[in-house]
């Protein structure tokens, strides 16, 4: 194949950047050519943000050279990068929520007529590119009354604004339904046939094989390879990224579903603010079986799981413990009673981060013997317990007394599996147990949930993934704006149909529409 | 069609959102023309006094208003304010010159705002911490170089505004005024318009509300925090130019009694406008000027009771029992680079 250089958009050559005791891009060579979507694939900490912040210029690298439409420049910070023509959407967005989406556009690049600003031709111009991009936004909306789906259009408008003919789109779909990201890859499409050039980062396999031209490989803070979606399947890349054949497809017997471990009975539960979060939910997990509740996030899960798991008082309804009432609000009754916790957030509920990884494994038990006698904590029994559980659970960590902070995400979410599942279990609450985490440790947590589940333990799983849920759950909810819309078998559940549900479709309209595919 | 449909459109929006504030407007004026046709001689001092007893408050609300905007919060304000009322007040006495009087106080308000600026934006100090030092500073300071029996050539005096201030009451209240007092309402104005119509204003905002959104599209944070603070600073300085150079005409140990924390109160109560901060700088204004009243009537109305006031509105309005107060997101939180 032959690649004719004089039609690259962006060229990276060379481009090394160390950070103390890391090199986190070690001689890569990046090419954008113009009108494609190049996907940049990798794990967390592979490098693709570090390549992605060199070129906006939020990083300065050590050596290499970025050359801009067969240009050399030199990129010092993000106005450079604008200048160049350079447009980054970040993964979280940078608007800024009490503005409206004119204030938040033309922030920084703002037109005036004498001192005062102008935002009618502003306005003017940003209905103009949201034509042309069919990009609809309101220019006078504020931007927290707006979905995330359109904030992030606004993101995009507001590069383009800057007139970036370079988009690099920092994991776009890790806040979307199944549904708006394909809107979203429509969009790409469109401003890819307007001559923009499009680097989209993300860890997601199905979707760089859906929409890229073009798919860059990175581990390690090496360019692994460049091969295309024809070249490559789901298989390969994954392969690719962890650098070993991965098992995507989890190997799991059917279900053999046993006595009802937990039931929920019309149960509603408000936020902090007051608003009602959960509205009337009623299911039932049983012994060994995985129940999969799926929801784009924000629609109830959150609260949903604390109350589940004693952290928050519910307004109404009825829990029930293997049969027997659970008391609200009170997480050791339950820990002691056979409930284990994968929670949201794993540095925020999961770890106490400064604790050594030894202690942060005894959180639930410490109080209890061998780990303590009276009011005094047994050293040498936790630290035993520590060695054991590493081995077993395969924690890197340089060693049993290092705070739980310094280890990375995969390895924190396994000290987190080690400490639940080690003690007796009857109900695991997984709630979203794979944020974040590479491929290979992904693997391992999804190896251990249907292993617990084998063993008889229910098991409630709430996930935004819907690869996760699919690949899990015997049975699927899936919950819209507070309310479980439905429950099906998994066998009878499709990525659309959950996609739709999770829009907030009826299962009535889901089951009328002809399936696209 | 557009243009058709807005016109009438946005005069019945202002109407619906600020009906509140029409009615208090209007029952202001009703009030104010009562008390004129019964006693004017009564009314004009009530409405003088207020004003008065407002420049200071207003212009330290500014001052905090401009660094809590940018995410800077300033509790050093009283400090800022008696530091600046000093050096005004000792250049005053050494050349007799006020302009360069109120030049000096100003500075020293400023110079003061670049040391928070310095201890919260650079070295990311606690922001609490390093307005407390300032006001340590000022307290200790002025304290101890402070000597009786100074005595001054003069302070600042009203000036009449030409034929607006023959205007009976209004130019009697408005248009004889000393230059800070004149200079106060345009400050409230121009802040208005600079935070809500100009760039640096917009910048000013994004800055406070979400640092890092405005680094991404290349403004600089910190130059805009310092600036913010250090020309907040400048406005206390006026403040405490006020007290010493056209108030009262000379400088007492811990002269500034409170305001600049008043001030903070007061800017809370504003909601972080300058609008609401005037208005309620002027409120907390009449509540001193009526009990000044009161006791030229003989009622004995315990002034640690209207001193309660400013304090006891600011409890109010963050139970958000007048609308929702809500402070910049950013506010007090250092920012870091990536």
């Amino acid at each position: 194949m032959s690649e004719p250089n004089t039609d690259y958009a962006l060229r990276a050559h060379n481009v090394t950047k160390r950070f103390p005791g890391v090199i986190a891009n070690d001689s890569v060579d990046f090419t954008l050519r113009k009108g494609e979507i190049h996907a940049l694939l990798g794990e967390n900490g592979a490098g693709k943000s570090t390549l992605m912040n060199v070129i906006y210029g939020l990083y300065t690298p050590e050596e290499g050279e970025i050359y801009v439409d067969g240009q050399r420049v030199t990129i010092q910070d993000p106005n450079d990068a604008i200048a160049r023509g350079i447009g980054m959407v970040h993964q979280h967005f940078m608007l800024v929520p009490v503005f409206t989406v004119t204030e938040n556009i033309v922030l920084g690049s703002e037109v005036t007529r004498g001192p005062t600003l102008d935002m009618s031709t502003a306005r003017r111009r940003i209905r103009e590119l949201s034509e042309e991009f069919g990009l609809p936004v309101d220019p006078r909306a504020v931007v927290e009354d707006l979905p995330v789906g359109v904030q992030q259009r606004v993101e995009i408008v507001k590069a383009l604004y800057r007139n970036a003919r370079i988009l690099v789109l920092d994991e776009p779909t890790a806040v979307l339904t199944p549904q708006e990201a394909d809107d979203l890859f429509q969009v790409m499409r469109q401003l890819t046939e307007r001559g923009v050039s499009i680097i989209f980062i993300t860890h997601k396999l199905k979707e760089v094989l859906a929409v890229a031209d073009r798919i860059t490989v990175m581990r390690r803070g090496k360019v692994v390879g460049t091969t295309t979606p024809e070249e490559s399947g789901e298989q390969e890349l994954a392969a690719m990224m962890v650098g070993r054949e991965v098992l995507l497809q989890v190997e799991k017997e059917p279900a053999r579903p046993q006595d009802l471990v937990l039931q929920v009975n019309n149960l509603s539960v408000r936020d902090e603010r007051g608003v009602q979060a959960v509205r009337d939910v009623s299911f039932e997990v049983r012994a060994g079986e995985v129940l999969g509740i799926a929801g784009v996030q924000g629609n109830g899960q959150t609260e949903l799981a604390e109350v589940l798991t004693g952290l928050r008082p519910a307004e109404k309804g009825q829990v029930l413990l293997e049969g027997k009432e659970m008391p609200f609000n009170n997480p050791r009754y339950l820990i002691e009673h056979g409930l284990a916790h994968i929670p949201e957030d794993r540095q925020k509920h999961g770890l106490v981060l400064p604790y050594s990884v030894a202690d942060n494994l005894v959180l639930c038990t410490y109080y209890r013997r061998p780990f303590s006698r009276g009011i005094q904590r047994n050293d040498q029994p936790i630290l035993k317990n520590a060695l054991d559980l590493i081995e077993k659970y395969d924690v890197r960590t340089p060693g049993p007394l290092v705070p739980a902070g310094n280890l990375s995400g995969g390895n924190q979410q396994k000290v987190i599996v080690a400490r639940e599942l080690s003690r007796p279990v009857h109900l695991l609450i997984a709630n979203q147990p794979t944020r974040g985490l590479d491929v290979g440790s992904i693997e391992f947590i999804h190896k251990r949930i249907i292993e617990e589940r084998d063993e008889g333990v229910g098991v409630l799983l709430i996930s935004a993934e819907l690869d996760e849920i699919l690949a899990l759950a015997d049975r699927i909810a899936v919950i819209y704006h507070g309310r479980l819309v439905t429950t099906m078998p998994a066998t009878e559940a499709t990525r659309e149909k959950l996609g739709l549900l999770m829009a907030g479709s009826s299962l009535e309209e889901v089951e009328e529409e002809p399936q696209p595919l | 069609m557009e243009v058709a449909v807005e016109q009438p459109g946005r005069i019945n929006q202002y109407v619906r959102r600020y009906w509140l504030w029409l009615i208090v407007g209007a029952v202001i004026v009703v009030v104010i023309g009562y008390g004129y046709t019964v006693n004017p001689r009564t009314t004009r001092a009530v409405l003088s006094a207020t004003l008065r007893q407002s420049t200071p408050l207003v212009l330290g609300a500014l001052c905090g208003l401009w660094g809590e905007r940018a995410g800077v919060i300033n509790i050093g304000i009283e400090g800022q304010m008696l530091m600046a009322a000093f050096t005004g007040f000792l250049v005053n006495v050494y050349t007799s010159n006020l302009l360069l009087a109120v030049g000096a106080a100003a500075l020293t308000g400023a110079l003061l705002g670049l040391l928070l600026a310095f201890m919260s934006v650079t070295l990311k100090m606690d922001q609490i911490i390093g307005g407390t030092v300032i006001n340590i500073l000022a307290f200790g300071l002025t304290g101890y170089f402070y000597q009786q029996g100074l005595t001054t050539a003069g302070k600042l005096q009203p000036i009449a505004l030409g034929p607006l201030a023959d205007i009976p009451l209004l130019g009697e209240v408005l248009f004889q005024n000393p230059p800070i007092t004149y200079l106060t309402l345009l400050l409230v104005a121009l802040s208005h318009y600079v935070l809500y119509y100009t760039r640096w204003g917009l910048r000013t905002r994004a800055v406070g509300e979400h640092p890092r959104a405005a680094d991404t599209v290349g403004i600089n944070v910190y130059q805009v925090r310092y600036i913010n603070v250090i020309a907040g600073g400048a406005l206390a300085g006026l403040a405490g130019a006020f007290l010493t150079l056209e108030a009262v005409g000379s400088f007492e140990r811990m002269m500034t009694n409170g305001r600049g924390f008043l001030a903070l109160a007061i800017m809370i109560f504003g909601k972080w406008t300058p609008l609401g901060a005037w208005a309620a700088a002027l409120f907390i204004g009449l509540t001193y000027a009526l009990n000044t009243q009161f006791q030229f009537l003989g009622w004995n109305v315990p002034p640690q009771f209207v001193g309660l006031l400013p304090y006891l509105s600011t409890i109010i309005v963050l139970a958000g029992l007048v609308g929702r107060a809500r402070p910049p997101a950013a506010d007090g939180v250092p920012y870091e680079k990536e």
